[in-house]
């Protein structure tokens, strides 16, 4: 790595010679290590999964959850550290909180992803702290509907159909992209979204898993709630049966 | 190895995307004698070594093993009826968490008259433990929980972290050895969930017994156990009254001591190599 | 934004209220004037009396659940102000609260009670806020107040069926607390109470939904005959092992035929 003893990756606060700030560079390799995370925004509703790796069988299985909830519109799942995303969901819980207490009305997505955005990109200012290991997606339904945002570690964000974040980016982005948005149900976003972690899944390689996944749309009373046990179950019982099936073809 | 510039400060990534920091903090959970919890359907226990005097610091490892000169020290803290910790690490670390606990404990009980949900507290320990990981001039707790509770929704056993994870668990082990315990947990994790409460403990006491040094036992001084569940309000066990566990634990191994011995003999040797990860 | 590095992580100073704000004691009830901006040496003074106020709130408890009652009428005085006011609101899915008293003051409980709600749904770990609970919480806020001196001008009455278990409670102003099987704020505490009690106590167990609905229907009758900030159109909550149902707002007959024979009512001939 080029960077390395140069001395201009020590703080975030300093820049190199071409520009650049290290250091948020290498909190970005915090979540390159993490479970995938990815968010569908279909056209009634917005689907959130995360492939929660299990690196111990004395675990609690379906406990300690990593998706959670902001506001009862609101779902959000950090991919990097994990206490990061935790301290992050906090201070989504103020703003969208504070929100409430001076408007009386549900924050609105852009608002709680350009709040959470700018405390992000603050903590990329100054040697005193260190950026948030963390690419961080945001699903919301609000008074305009169903919308998706995913915060990098230098606060950099965009509204999106689809993302993807943590160890299988790259494959689970491109199965993303061959998703039809304007025709996707929730129903349908969920199922795509089993099969999308299941293929990014490396069985020889990677721990043992746990599919976790959330959703916010009118089946769920516009409340981001977990996916119902017996929804995910078939969307995962499909998505397995697909990719053997696809898996029989190749060979 | 150039680890060294990216290892001295908490609000350092290194390149890797790593905080050494941190993990190092993770490592002054490990110089501290080991904890045990175990959960099953209705109860969570916790068991820790008791060592004499400060158990953290390296300098007392003489004291560690003669042991008698100091009183020994608690390791399980009770925080209110429902709630427990055992902790391995910096002692006073483990007051500054308990004391908030015990007052965020009483505050639920005052504010909405109901016991503090144990998943509750242990994610605000969390929150407070990662504020400690990225800003200057902080460093992080240097010692790890073991939360054990009973709510509405049940037992629940909780590892806490320097590193502000925590997570919810069947059983776990943390301190110096640990690992020789979790061997012992891991093997046997299916057998807790129904177990009877005399049961856990035992399963306890074997786990703690392998992080063990080889020239040591488990005796009514070097041991402490914390119990709560289903009417049971969080009770310490120790001194005498942990004679009655200790004679269950020689009566249960005597027609069997062929199958259990070998493993429990084997596990300091292949535990030390394990201890970093 | 507070964006000092130094204060991140830290609870906000103001914003984010903290659960103990209520438990703060208030300070300076009468700081001194200010001589040199030659302020009026009147004391700081805060809420003397309601302003749009809520009458009666009944419940009681049945057989199956817990039934409460209210009518829709908020007063500006003796002025029938807001016809459509809605005084018994749900929190969570086993509570109701009926308040009587100002009706600001309500729509600030609901406020912070809905907050608390809302945490409580974030942390999604599978704990509730049982109405004892919320009953607990409000008595705090109450009492918090009233010490402070600045009391949030209200008689509560929180409803709630739970885990088989029934509960109903009240809380005013002052943060004075009971529970019991009937309970009646304002007018109602002297009018319908007395009415509740012979039909209810001791007839819990045995009481229907039916009878429940026809003994608070009957109530708030008498109480509408009998009190001049009361309105026919009322709302009943039920909270039963299936959860909250709030009617919508229905009128009560009523039977004024008798006042033409009463002297002093209506037309007035010599």
């Amino acid at each position: 790595m080029s960077s390395v003893g140069t001395g201009y990756d020590l703080s975030a606060s300093t820049y190199s010679p071409d520009g650049r700030i290290f250091q948020i560079e290498y909190a970005g390799k915090a979540v390159e290590n993490s479970g995938t995370c990815i968010g569908i925004r279909a056209k009634d509703g917005v689907v959130i999964a995360h492939e929660k790796l299990i690196h111990s069988k004395l675990l609690v299985p379906g406990s300690n959850r990593r998706i959670q909830t902001v506001d009862q519109h609101i779902g959000m799942v950090g991919a990097g550290l994990l206490a990061d995303s935790r301290h992050l969901v906090t201070l989504a819980r103020e703003e969208a909180s504070s929100y409430r207490d001076n408007y009386k009305t549900p924050i609105p997505a852009k608002m709680i992803a350009e709040r959470v955005a700018s405390y992000v990109s603050a903590f990329t200012l100054y040697s005193s702290v260190r950026p948030f290991g963390l690419s961080t997606i945001i699903g919301v339904m609000d008074v305009h509907g169903p919308a998706l945002y995913m915060i990098e570690p230098s606060g950099v964000h965009y509204g999106y159909f689809g993302c993807a974040a943590g160890k299988g980016k790259q494959v689970a982005k491109t199965e993303i992209e061959k998703l039809k948005f304007a025709e996707l149900s929730a129903r349908d976003a969920v199922k795509a979204a089993a099969k999308i972690i299941h293929m990014v899944h490396d069985d020889a390689k990677d721990k043992e898993f746990e599919l976790e996944m959330s959703w916010i749309c009118e089946e769920s009373g516009r409340k981001h709630q977990p996916v119902p046990a017996d929804i995910l179950q078939e969307a995962e019982r499909l998505a397995k049966a697909q990719l053997n099936a696809d898996e029989m073809e190749e060979d | 190895m150039f680890r060294k510039q990216y290892d001295g400060d908490i609000t350092i990534w290194s390149p890797q995307g790593r905080i050494h920091q941190v993990e190092y903090a993770l490592e002054a959970v490990k110089q501290g004698s080991a904890a045990v919890g175990v959960r099953s359907n209705t109860h969570a226990v916790v068991l820790a070594l008791k060592v004499g005097l400060v158990p953290y610091t390296l300098a007392f490892t003489l004291h560690r093993s003669s042991g008698e000169l100091a009183s020994y020290q608690k390791k399980v803290l009770k925080i209110d009826d429902h709630m427990g910790i055992a902790f391995a690490g910096l002692t006073s670390d483990a007051r500054v968490l308990s004391n908030y606990m015990r007052s965020e404990a009483m505050k639920s009980r005052m504010i909405f008259g109901r016991n503090l949900p144990v998943s509750r507290i242990v994610a605000s320990i969390g929150d407070k433990a990662q504020i400690n990981t990225q800003r200057y001039g902080k460093r992080p707790y240097g010692v790890g929980l073991l939360v054990i509770g009973y709510d509405e929704t049940g037992p629940h056993l909780y590892e806490c972290a320097p590193s502000g994870n925590y997570f919810d668990y069947l059983a776990m082990s943390i301190g110096a050895r640990s690992q020789s315990a979790r061997t012992y947990l891991e093997r046997h994790v299916d057998a807790f969930a129904n177990a009877s409460v005399d049961e856990l403990i035992l399963h306890g006491l074997r786990s703690l017994r392998d992080t063990l040094q080889q020239d040591k036992e488990l005796n009514i001084n070097n041991c402490t156990i914390g119990i709560v569940g289903k009417g049971t309000s969080f009770t310490v066990i120790e001194g005498d009254s942990l004679q009655r566990y200790l004679d269950m634990l020689v009566d249960t191994e005597a027609p069997a001591a062929a199958p259990t011995a070998p493993p429990a003999g084997d596990a300091p040797a292949d535990a030390a190599p394990m201890e970093t990860d | 934004m507070d964006t000092h590095p130094g204060n991140w992580g830290n609870p906000r100073p103001h914003g984010g209220s903290s659960d103990l704000d209520i438990l703060r004691p208030v300070d300076g009830l009468a700081p001194a004037p200010s001589a040199a901006h030659g302020s009026s040496a009147l004391p700081v003074s805060r809420t003397q009396q309601p302003i749009v106020t809520g009458t009666s709130v009944l419940g009681i408890k049945y057989k199956d659940g817990v039934m409460l009652a209210a009518d829709t009428l908020a007063s500006y005085g003796s002025l029938a102000q807001i016809r459509d006011m809605k005084r018994l609101v749900a929190f969570g899915d086993h509570t109701v609260i009926g308040a009587s008293g100002d009706m600001s003051d309500w729509q600030h409980i609901q406020h912070i009670l809905n907050d608390c709600i809302i945490d409580e749904y974030a942390n999604g770990d599978g704990h509730q806020l049982h109405p004892a609970h919320i009953f607990e919480y409000t008595s705090r806020v109450m009492y918090g107040r009233r010490s402070q001196v600045n009391p949030l001008w209200n008689s509560l009455v929180v409803g709630g069926f739970r885990d088989g278990k029934h509960f109903l409670g009240y809380v005013d102003l002052l943060g004075t607390t009971y529970q019991s099987s009937t309970i009646a704020t304002g007018y109602g505490s002297y009018i319908a109470q007395p009415l509740l009690r012979k039909q209810v106590e001791g007839r819990e167990d045995e009481l229907t939904e039916a009878d429940a609905a026809k003994i608070l229907d009957e109530s708030m009758r008498v109480l509408f005959y009998r009190d001049a900030r009361s309105l026919n159109k009322i709302q009943r909550a039920t909270i039963n092992p299936s959860g909250v149902s709030i009617t919508e707002p229905y009128s009560l007959q009523t039977e004024w035929s008798f006042a033409e024979g009463i002297k002093g009512y209506g037309a007035i001939y010599e």
